[in-house]
């Protein structure tokens, strides 16, 4: 539904074919701070045991509502402060880090395969199989994605597993019209045609000659929608639907502090709201350049 | 054009199709359909006797077939919570969901036209990065932390704003400005590259060879036809709206249908879920129709290409 237009520089940039390979490593436009703070969140997902102070989990009423040590009533004890059960709401968005990540990894590579391997199914072999592949795709592509998410949600009930199933039974299908159109002209190309005359199977020609051709424009997309998944994660878990608590995930934790807005715990929406823009933002940034610098036919998108 | 019309008429059936069968599997393959359909603590010969009205004890094809001609009538079921008809409460809240999406639309479109004939003017310029800068924060934002930031701001330090409920204008201020800033950043982008593909175009150039002043070369020869998507993409955009905006109805208790869905959810009332997921998904299978044949009457490559 959104067009987006190629910065005027990518056709200056991609017009030296010889030192692409090199070009993508040199730092012009390389998005350096959104990789990092990608990086920093990747670490602090991984390491969070060894980074909270306290158990996200358990916390107790007698410290409910601590502001953050700067402010007037807060302490060093609790650098952000606490929330309505008196967790420490630093521990929690440690921790919360671990379920985004976790869940936005996942649902984009659920996502990305099974979108990979029906766009290479249905662009290869054409004929009914394409018709009926491309009819699906249409009808999930015209529903609402996040009230679609929803409604799936409210079926199975809410888990991490769930979610993740959920999301990558969703967005496939971009994923799907992305990589037909791609694998249609490749079709096209002498070394397809080659194969084929050297008595490949189809199945073989999917998998050796197709494949690797089309997992740039994948990767590309990956990064892409990994913004987008972890901002549905966290409005199914802000509606309830998503993460159960007590789980700490970002969206979870602003639906606990929302409560809390009119009466001026602000610091408990504001955190893990900006925690959740950084990361988005940072996606987005490097699936902008990526699809600059790898795939020029995804420009578009 | 009649083929093209039949055909075109055909797929929206069949999506319409897919979508009732997707429907239909996914409550019944994920479980004991009766589980959703019963209030929780009802009692087993209630559940059975349930059972046999809804007819979830025939063959799962005489399912199907009840499933959808109780479409047809107009029949969805009665809400739990509200024990009233769902197409009732739906209706009753069309409105609001109506009023809020337009006042969003007219909101994204007064923001996202301009900036983009600006940007697609002066290409790297200021307003070029500011925009970019504006559709990319408009883009990756959780609606539900925009809302909540404004009410922060606006309701709760300065006072100005009521942070929910429906009412006057004020009540429609931060919800429609943040459900308006993501398609604000849609039609942003839509104008500054149709803008700049219009501008790259003989009669532009004609134009300009003419000696027009530049503000009526872009005001008036190149506006018309660079409008032509940004308004197609705002018509489908705005049945989008009306179906999207449960997150942001949600945040500032706004009591459209995008509520009704988020407490169909809460409270467990399958019936409100279902009804809205349907009607949603088939309003957006028709307008995507309605817009198809409109073009294809209006621009006769399209219908000769397929």
């Amino acid at each position: 539904m959104t067009v987006t237009t190629p910065p005027l520089d990518a056709a200056a940039t991609a017009a030296a074919p010889a030192g692409r390979t090199y070009k993508l490593w040199r730092l012009n436009g390389f998005p350096l701070i959104p990789v990092l703070i990608l990086l920093f969140i990747a670490l602090v997902a991984i390491f969070a045991d060894f980074l909270a102070p306290y158990d996200p989990q358990i916390g107790s009423l007698a410290r409910r509502f601590r502001p953050p040590a700067w402010e007037t009533g807060g302490s060093m004890a609790h650098l952000l402060g606490t929330d309505h059960v008196g967790r420490d709401v630093l521990s929690r968005l440690i921790f919360g880090a671990r379920v985004s990540m976790i869940v936005g990894l996942t649902a984009v590579l659920v996502a990305g395969g099974i979108g990979t391997l029906l766009g290479i199914v249905s662009g290869y072999l054409g004929g009914w199989v394409d018709q009926v592949v491309m009819r699906v795709t249409d009808t999930w592509l015209a529903l609402p994605a996040l009230t679609f998410a929803i409604f799936l949600a409210a079926i199975v009930g809410p888990s991490e597993f769930n979610i993740i199933a959920i999301l990558g039974g969703i967005y496939w299908t971009r994923y799907a019209r992305v990589v037909r159109s791609e694998v249609l002209s490749l079709k096209q190309r002498e070394f397809v045609r080659l194969a084929v005359v050297a008595g490949c199977s189809k199945s073989l020609i999917m998998r050796r000659h197709i494949l690797p051709n089309v997992i740039n424009s994948a990767v590309v997309l990956a990064t892409l929608m990994l913004g987008v998944v972890i901002v549905t994660e966290a409005s199914l878990s802000f509606l309830g639907v998503g993460v159960p608590p007590p789980k700490p995930a970002w969206g979870l934790m602003m639906a606990d502090g929302k409560k809390g807005l009119m009466v001026g715990y602000w610091w408990l929406t504001v955190f893990p709201g900006i925690c959740i823009m950084l990361m988005v933002l940072s996606a987005n940034l490097l699936g902008d350049w990526l699809r600059v610098k790898l795939d020029p036919q995804l420009r578009q998108l | 054009m009649k083929q093209f019309i039949a055909r075109r008429i055909g797929y929206s059936l069949l999506s319409l199709f897919l979508l009732s069968v997707t429907i239909f599997l996914f409550v019944r393959v994920t479980g004991d359909p009766m589980t959703l359909l019963v209030e929780p603590g009802a009692r087993p010969e209630d559940i059975e006797n349930m059972r046999h009205q809804f007819g979830l004890d025939q063959p799962l094809w005489v399912q199907y077939w009840l499933f959808v001609s109780s479409f047809f009538t107009g029949d969805l079921g009665q809400s739990f919570y509200y024990r009233t008809p769902v197409l009732e409460l739906y209706f009753q809240r069309l409105p609001n969901s109506l009023l809020l999406a337009a006042v969003a639309m007219a909101l994204s479109l007064v923001i996202g036209i301009p900036s983009g004939i600006l940007a697609a003017v002066r290409v790297g310029g200021f307003w070029d990065g500011f925009g970019k800068t504006f559709a990319l924060l408009g883009l990756s934002l959780p609606q539900f932390w925009v809302g909540l930031v404004l009410i922060l701001f606006f309701s709760v330090y300065l006072g100005w704003l009521p942070s929910s409920g429906s009412g006057g204008i004020a009540h429609l201020l931060m919800p429609a400005f943040t459900l308006g800033w993501y398609f604000a950043a849609a039609h942003m982008r839509l104008t500054r590259s149709s803008m700049l593909e219009v501008l790259g175009s003989e009669y532009i150039k004609l134009a300009r060879l003419k000696g027009l002043p530049e503000a009526l070369v872009i005001g008036k020869h190149a506006l018309k036809n660079a409008l032509i998507p940004v308004i197609t993409l705002a018509g489908i955009n705005l049945v989008v709206m009306i179906n999207v905006a449960v997150v942001v109805e949600t945040v500032f208790a706004w009591p459209g249908i995008g509520r009704l869905l988020y407490e169909g959810v809460t409270f467990r009332d399958f019936p409100v879920v279902q009804c809205v997921v349907v009607i949603g998904g088939s309003m957006i299978i028709l307008v995507n129709l309605l817009v198809d044949l409109l073009y294809a009457i209006i621009d006769p490559r399209i219908r000769l290409e397929s």
